[in-house]
This record gives structure tokens, C-alpha cells and sequence, in this order.
């Protein structure tokens, strides 16, 4: 043992509290802090303090990775992805152009579950088309995409994860619904095709889900909570839609949105 | 997987976990982890052992510091600490601490984090930010001794209003 009677510095106090403190001397620092509570006192303080930090961040190591930090995806090569999606939106474009308008209806008082889904129909003709600009906010920042929209739209506006139906997420944007915000998401597969989620408030009932054909375009939709959702197509046939349907809606209840 | 990749792979919780304590924000701190993910796989080839965890950290801090330097030159906007969605139950408590962390000069609170909240050594430490040990203990108790003063001026200020 040291001589005890050689006064403990302010490095040994910290280097005692982070356990960097030579075993020989650990026993001179705690007779000190016995003789000086004020620097015990300050020691217990870092030890809250630690404490506090450890309450406040450990749960961040807890919660499941987010995809995008996933060593798979970062190793992938970004760019085919690109032009894959630039081919298969020029491709749709020369397809499907104009189609959409002879949807649109004629009732003259569209109940609210029309109204919502004309709107979703309209939302998802104007930008599955479009190339350079079919969403305000990536993919890649799907975090950010749903904390906004979340905020905008007043309801908790989730983007499933639907990797395992072929899917890989655009991006989304916020739109103006038949009652307030709409939030709008844009998926798209590795052959280029895309769908799109529309989610608005609506007074429509809650329903099951319910098929629609219209045009071109084909939809599965539902209600519920006051909040309504619709997952268009173009050309994605019913035995097809209706599992990716199926994920979202899967995933939106657990999320409890 | 090669045992590179599932070295780095192991270490995604903890750099968030950093990353989040240092940007105070959810996503530029992922932003900062995906950053760091793709310059270390990158760099993969160059790697010649040792120390993966340590070198994952120092890639995360510098970047910050970079981060930090580019934003220096605009406006600067105030962290959005209290609607963080991830404030779990001692969430008074986690907004001090996280408003206390806010008030340190980059160094301290990248010494302050990487010490209390990653249990890293002083040596380690060291190498990550390149100064020499000394530096380090007076950088940690320049941070300890800021952040207390910082959550006991808070708690006062409560009582006073109170």
C-alpha cells in the first residue's frame, strides 16, 4: 500500500470512477473520500451522472437495426438500382399514358370511401409515372419520411417494410386529401413495377378490405380508426396485390398506426 | 460473411447508441452510422487487423466532427430534444442529461460518451481523438464538471419556478 497521506488529485478521482486507477491505490482514494465528503459527493455525482447517460441512450443499442444500416444493403451496388427504376418508369409512361382520366367519376355526392379512393387513384396516376421527381422525400431516409409525414398528417404514418413481398421503398410525399393531409408512398420491385400506399383521414366506416378495378388501375382498401388506406396498382394483378396488401396492413396494426 | 464484416456487424448497436448521444438527433445520427459503416466496409481491404471497434468509433467521431464543421458555417438551429421519440420512462431525467450533453464543446462531449456511456479506456480513447492521455483526463473532467453544473442550474432553476 501507498502512503495514504499523499492527497488524492483530481485525476485519481476520475481515473477511480472509471476503474483506470492502479489496484494498489483504489484503497488510499476511498479513505480520502471517507475523509472528504465533498469529493465524495462529487465521485456519487459522475456515478448518477453515468447512471443518467445509460438510462437515457442504452435502449438506442436495443432497438432492431434500421434497414438501411444493414451490412447487406450498404455492400449492394447503388446504382443499378437507378437506372432500373428510370427504364421501368418510362416503360409504364408509354403503357399507360392517359388511361387514368376515363376513371374518374361521374356521382354527382361520392360517398366518402369514393372521394378517398379517387383521390388515392389520382395521387397514384400523376407520379408512378414520373421519373425524376416521384417522391419529396427518399427511401433512403425512411426514418425522416415518417417522422415528418407522422407530424403532417396527425396520425402515426408508418412505411412497411415490404423486402419480403419483392418491394423496395421510393420515398413518399405529402399530398392534400378529401379531409386534410394525406401521406403518400411510393414502392417499386427489382422489375421495375410500383405500387403506391395512400393513407388520409376519412370518415368512411372501418371496413375489411375491400378490391377495386378501375381502368388500368387496380386497389385494395380499407378503413380504420378514422383513418383510411388504399394500396394502388397498375397491372399487379388481384392474386399478386392482395399479399402486399396484406404486409401493410400486417404491419400497420402492430404498429398500432 | 467474412469475420471482418461480422466484426463490424457486431458493433452497429453500440455505434447508434454513440451516434445518438453525440448528434442528439435520431436520424443525422444514423445518417453518421451509415457513413461510417460505408467508409469501413470500403476500406475493408486495407484494414490489416487489430482493433475494429476502436477504429469504427474514431471513423463515427471524425465524421461528426467534419459534420459539425460544414454546419458551422450556416445558421445554426437549436437540437429538437423534447419531442425525441425514443424517451422512455426516466424521461425527465433523459432530457437533462441530453440537454447537459448539448452544452459541451465537441471534444469534451465525444470524451464524455465514449468513457461513461461506451466504457472505452483513456488509452483507447486517445488513439480515437489523437491527443495524448493527459488530454483526455483533463477533457473528461472539464465535461463531468460542466454537465453537473449544467443539471444542477436546471434543477434550480425548476425549484425557482416552482
Amino acid at each position: 500500500m501507498t502512503d495514504p497521506n499523499i492527497p488524492v488529485t483530481e485525476d485519481e478521482l476520475h481515473a477511480y470512477v472509471d476503474n483506470e486507477l492502479p489496484a494498489e491505490r483504489r484503497g488510499d482514494v476511498e479513505a480520502w473520500l471517507t475523509a472528504h465528503p465533498d469529493d465524495a459527493a462529487r465521485v456519487r455525482s459522475w456515478r448518477t451522472m453515468a447512471e443518467a447517460l445509460r438510462a437515457r441512450y442504452d435502449s438506442v443499442a436495443d432497438e432492431a437495426v434500421p434497414r438501411r444500416l444493414e451490412i447487406e444493403q450498404l455492400v449492394q451496388q447503388p446504382r443499378k438500382w437507378v437506372y432500373g427504376a428510370i427504364a421501368a418508369a418510362l416503360a409504364a409512361f408509354i403503357v399507360g399514358g392517359g388511361v387514368g382520366w376515363l376513371a374518374r367519376g361521374a356521382s354527382a355526392a361520392p360517398s366518402a370511401i369514393q372521394s378517398f379512393t379517387t383521390e388515392a387513384l389520382d395521387a397514384h396516376r400523376l407520379y408512378v409515372v414520373e421519373v425524376r421527381h416521384p417522391v419529396e422525400v427518399p427511401g433512403s431516409e425512411r426514418a425522416h419520411l415518417q417522422k415528418w409525414l407522422s407530424k403532417r398528417c396527425g396520425w402515426v404514418v408508418r412505411a412497411p417494410e415490404l423486402t419480403a413481398v419483392g418491394l423496395k421503398l421510393v420515398g413518399g410525399r405529402l399530398l392534400p386529401g378529401p379531409a386534410g393531409p394525406a401521406s403518400f408512398m411510393m414502392y417499386e420491385s427489382a422489375s421495375g413495377e410500383r405500387i403506391t400506399i395512400y393513407t388520409a383521414k376519412s370518415d368512411a366506416e372501418a371496413t375489411q378490405m375491400r378490391y377495386q378495378e378501375q381502368g388500368k388501375e387496380n386497389s385494395l382498401f380499407w378503413a380504420d380508426d378514422g383513418v383510411a388506406y388504399a394500396v394502388v396498382s397498375s397491372g399487379i394483378d388481384r392474386e399478386r396485390l392482395t399479399p402486399i396488401a396484406q404486409a401493410v396492413y400486417d404491419q400497420l396494426e402492430k404498429s398500432g398506426g | 460473411m467474412t469475420a471482418f464484416r461480422q466484426s463490424v456487424e457486431a458493433m452497429i448497436p453500440a455505434l447508434r447508441r454513440y451516434a445518438r448521444a453525440l448528434a442528439r438527433d435520431a436520424d443525422i445520427a444514423d445518417d453518421l452510422v451509415q457513413d461510417t459503416l460505408v467508409r469501413a466496409l470500403r476500406s475493408e481491404r486495407l484494414f490489416l487487423g487489430g482493433d475494429v471497434r476502436s477504429w469504427l468509433y474514431t471513423i463515427l467521431t471524425n465524421l461528426n466532427k467534419n459534420r459539425r464543421r460544414s454546419l458551422a458555417r450556416r445558421p445554426q438551429f437549436m437540437p429538437l430534444l423534447d419531442n425525441n421519440p425514443d424517451a422512455s420512462g426516466t424521461e425527465a431525467e433523459g432530457r437533462d442529461i441530453a440537454r447537459a450533453l448539448s452544452t459541451l464543446v465537441e471534444e469534451q462531449r465525444s470524451v464524455l460518451l465514449l468513457v461513461m456511456l461506451e466504457g472505452l479506456s483513456y488509452r483507447e480513447v486517445a488513439d480515437i481523438q489523437g491527443v495524448p492521455i493527459g488530454t483526455v483526463m483533463s477533457r473528461l473532467a472539464r465535461a463531468r464538471a460542466h454537465v453537473k453544473a449544467s443539471l444542477e442550474g436546471e434543477r434550480a432553476a425548476l425549484r425557482r419556478v416552482k
